[in-house]
């Protein structure tokens, strides 16, 4: 085991290179001038030139690649081009609320999904199961923005039970930081949670057709035993293999979400960072994201272990 | 009494003192949602409006503009002009600091200003006539001139990017072509809390408490500058439906730039007042070096065929929101004229198709820039896209972000010639701006060195000139103020479109006294 995790881990690598110069051509290939959008509309071309040549724009793009890599190399991520601050420090200063939307979301989907998938395939054909259908067809096509208008509206504006925007650190209390991600982990969530219930619902409905089911019902196992113990169990692949593939719903959802809730959080850095062009953050963010998303790859293919002692690697 | 009993009362004291302290700072704080972020910290580098606020935040100007639109000392405490009118001396006031406690010194402003006009248009045009600024001692500073020249101490009171903000030399001495490196380091009302920035999403700043405000009034960026806060949130709320509901909550005190569909809705709202921050006046800018834009016909043929009141509603809805304007140089200004303007006043489509064919138009595409981002200007765009089409013009509408226009603007090959050109784009200016041609960098028809779209009349450009030194109010200003706009009409750098509102909005239940200025100022501010 330790071996493929070492083989895997390996294995980013040449994923993150293909990443880094991939993102870093995309970003000075698309049209826009950093420099000019700093200098502002009144700007003359000599002062937008002037701060070209101050970023280092100028340079020859091999060279700036290379400056690029160095750093990268150093575990320096850059300077953003319009606040001159490091990345690193902006992406950690966004770090907390984009992770708490996340872990939020995604034990809130859980939490709703696995369980109404498996009542849904309990009782397949009936009305809860339609219902639940309708829920999921639904949950996926509401677009994610329009909802989190309606919630605001509803639990913000008129019911005033809740607030409109922002975030709150946990370190500034726990009833706060929570009251501020309801309703962004709502909006988020029930996408992720209409995309797991349908597989969850898919999975175990054909688990229970399996005559190792058939025969627990017949020893007169408690069904909710056979449910979420033996047929939860053998179905839970692709629910886990849907959890990690949704990871990147979730990130373009997490994007969205907070410009929205207005959540300081990396989604919204890096939207702000692609109308400005601010070529170092777009880099540096759409790296940490690329390896994040490949360790929850990792950790999802590892866990298949804990589901099914027949994988082994 | 035993121990508890001694205790509790003690402890709920405690917690009662605690309660209202909280209470106090937080009612001392006031949250404003910005139209953009404070990325930029200095506000030399940039014409960013937003770091123009910044700047009026952290930092201080030798003058400034008062309600009346004229210019008054601010950091300034007394200045002479000699009987040659070559020789300016400056006497800083008593008891100006730096936020680390060191004393301003004239110095400071010396180097400050340098560093300033090396970007500033108006700011060059000054400096292009010293022969010497120097510090002669620690509160006095000299101008020398080559020649007189009248718009000195209005040039100083610049009150739009870039303006002249006076920062600690060691800052000041820095390239200007890169934001200074250090702290920030100001002399104005409040100090910048730099470990609270989080770039994007908050700007915190506080209560300058050694700041020695002028004993007279506030007046429009002039005046005493009583700050009656603690703290100033300038908070970033991406969506503008979020944003209202945030201030219609209470959960943010001040909005500056609500988009107009959500002006009804803040306007019915009991607990909010909404009032006109700002006028903008929206422009074509044709392609003065792209056929037919080249040929002064096809100018005029834009002109013709532009009916501001249809601009006006697409941009900014009910007729309340916005008013006509056929000046260059603002409507209601100290310098409105509409002289030559008869063919923006009477638009006539058919005289346009006309003189478009006479600037020798054949049906090629015009490639009309439109950035999606901004609804103001892409509904303009739009217009004018519609507008063109009646002329039988083959438009081109390339919709694109306002980061993609501002990298192709500066191409000035036709499309023709190459596939990044353009004919047509569209930008706003603020009141500010329009009523100041001198800093005003659309307006120049300085040809080559002029701004996007290059216009060229050298006999506007002298006007201009001219216009600079001569006193306003006199007959010989009018006059040349009549001819430098009958050469603008003549030449068309861009064709006015208009000036719409802008609207701030605000709790009354918490606010007051607020200088209804266009960039949002944060001192005279009272919080109930």
């Amino acid at each position: 085991m330790l071996a493929y995790i070492v083989r895997r881990i390996l294995a980013m690598l040449p994923v993150m290179g293909i990443v880094v110069v991939f993102v870093f051509l995309l970003v000075r290939i698309a049209p826009g001038d950093p420099a000019a959008i700093i200098a502002g509309d009144y700007a003359t071309p000599e002062n937008i030139q002037k701060i070209r040549v101050g970023l280092g724009l100028d340079k020859p793009i091999h060279v700036q690649f290379g400056i690029y890599v160095m750093n990268l190399i150093r575990g320096d991520l850059g300077r953003s081009l319009h606040s001159r601050l490091p990345v690193r420090q902006l992406i950690e200063q966004r770090l907390e609320p984009t992770v708490a939307l996340a872990v939020s979301t995604l034990t809130f989907a859980i939490c709703l999904a696995i369980p109404l998938g498996i009542l849904a395939a309990w009782r397949a054909g009936s009305l809860i199961d339609r219902a639940v259908m309708v829920f999921a067809v639904g949950g996926f096509s509401i677009p994610v923005f329009w909802l989190g208008f309606l919630l605001i509206y509803a639990f913000s504006v008129k019911l005033d039970m809740l607030p409109v925007q922002g975030y709150v650190s946990f370190r500034q209390g726990f009833l706060p930081f929570i009251r501020h991600l309801i309703l962004p982990t709502v909006t988020l969530g029930l996408v992720y949670m209409a995309l797991l219930a349908r597989i969850t619902r898919a999975s175990v409905q054909e688990v229970l057709q399996s005559d190792y089911i058939r025969t627990a019902n017949a020893k007169g196992v408690h069904p909710i035993t056979v449910l979420f113990v033996h047929a939860l169990k053998n179905a839970a692949v692709p629910v886990v293999t849907t959890i990690g593939v949704g990871f990147a719903l979730l990130i373009g959802g997490v994007v969205i979400t907070e410009s929205v809730f207005a959540l300081p959080g990396l989604g919204r850095l890096t939207v702000d960072a692609v109308l400005q062009r601010d070529y170092s953050i777009i880099q540096g963010v759409t790296l940490i994201f690329s390896f994040v998303y490949a360790l929850v790859n990792l950790v999802v293919d590892l866990s298949y272990t804990l589901f099914d002692p027949r994988i082994r690697y | 009494m035993n121990r508890t009993g001694r205790i509790r009362p003690l402890a709920g004291l405690l917690v009662g003192m605690l309660l209202v302290w909280a209470g106090q700072a937080a009612g001392q704080t006031v949250r404003a949602v910005m139209d953009t972020e404070v990325k930029y910290l200095d506000p030399h580098w940039t014409t960013a409006d937003i770091s123009q606020v910044h700047g009026y935040m952290v930092y201080d100007t030798l003058f400034a503009l008062d309600e009346k639109g004229q210019p008054q000392p601010q950091m300034v405490d007394t200045y002479r002009l000699s009987a040659d009118k070559l020789t300016y001396t400056f006497t800083l006031r008593d008891g100006l600091k730096w936020h680390d406690g060191r004393p301003v010194r004239a110095a400071d402003a010396v180097a400050s200003l340098k560093r300033w006009a090396v970007k500033d248009a108006a700011g060059q045009k000054l400096m292009a006539r010293a022969a010497s600024l120097e510090a002669v001692n620690d509160k006095t500073f000299v101008l020398k001139l080559r020649e007189p020249y009248g718009l000195t101490i209005r040039t100083l009171a610049k009150v739009f990017s870039y303006v002249p903000f006076i920062m600690p030399e060691r800052y000041a001495v820095q390239n200007p072509s890169k934001p200074f490196e250090g702290e920030v380091i100001g002399s104005g009302p409040f100090m910048f809390a730099a470990k609270e920035w989080v770039p994007g999403a908050k700007t915190v700043y506080v209560k300058f408490k050694d700041y020695v405000p002028r004993k007279e009034p506030a007046s429009y960026y002039a005046g005493g500058k009583r700050v009656n806060v603690e703290r100033v949130e300038l908070v970033v709320i991406p969506d503008q439906s979020t944003a209202v509901a945030a201030l219609e909550k209470g959960e943010v005190d001040y909005m500056q730039r609500p988009h107009v569909d959500q002006w009804p809705l803040l306007r019915k709202n009991p607990n909010i007042r909404v009032y006109q921050s700002d006028v903008l006046e929206m422009h074509i800018h044709p392609n003065h070096l792209a056929p037919p834009f080249d040929n002064l016909k096809g100018r005029q043929a834009l002109m013709l065929m532009v009916n501001q009141e249809d601009y006006l509603r697409a941009i900014a809805g009910d007729p309340e929101n916005w008013r006509t304007c056929y000046s260059y140089l603002g409507c209601k200004g100290w310098l409105e004229t509409d002289a030559g303007a008869d063919l923006l006043k009477k638009p006539d489509l058919e005289r346009a198709k006309q003189f478009l064919a006479e600037a020798g138009y054949k049906g090629e595409k015009i490639v009309v820039m439109a950035p999606s981002d901004i609804p103001t200007t892409n509904a303009a765009s739009l217009t004018t896209a519609a507008q063109l089409r009646k002329l039988g013009v083959n438009v081109d509408l390339q919709a694109m972000d306002w980061g993609t226009l501002t990298s192709r603007r500066p191409i000035k090959d036709p499309p023709s010639k190459n596939p990044g050109g353009w004919h047509i784009f569209h930008s706003r200016s603020g009141y500010e701006e329009v009523k100041d041609p001198w800093g005003h960098a659309p307006i120049s028809t300085a040809c080559d060195k002029a701004w996007f779209g290059w216009p060229c009349s050298p006999r506007a450009t002298k006007a201009l000139e001219e216009l600079a030194n001569v006193t306003p109010g006199t007959e010989a200003f009018r006059k040349t103020l009549t001819e430098y706009h009958v050469a603008l009409m003549e030449n068309i750098p861009y064709v006015p479109l208009g000036e719409y509102y802008v609207l701030a909005a605000y709790r009354k239940d918490r606010l007051s006294n607020i200088l209804e200025t266009p960039l949002p100022l944060f001192w005279n501010m009272v919080k109930k």
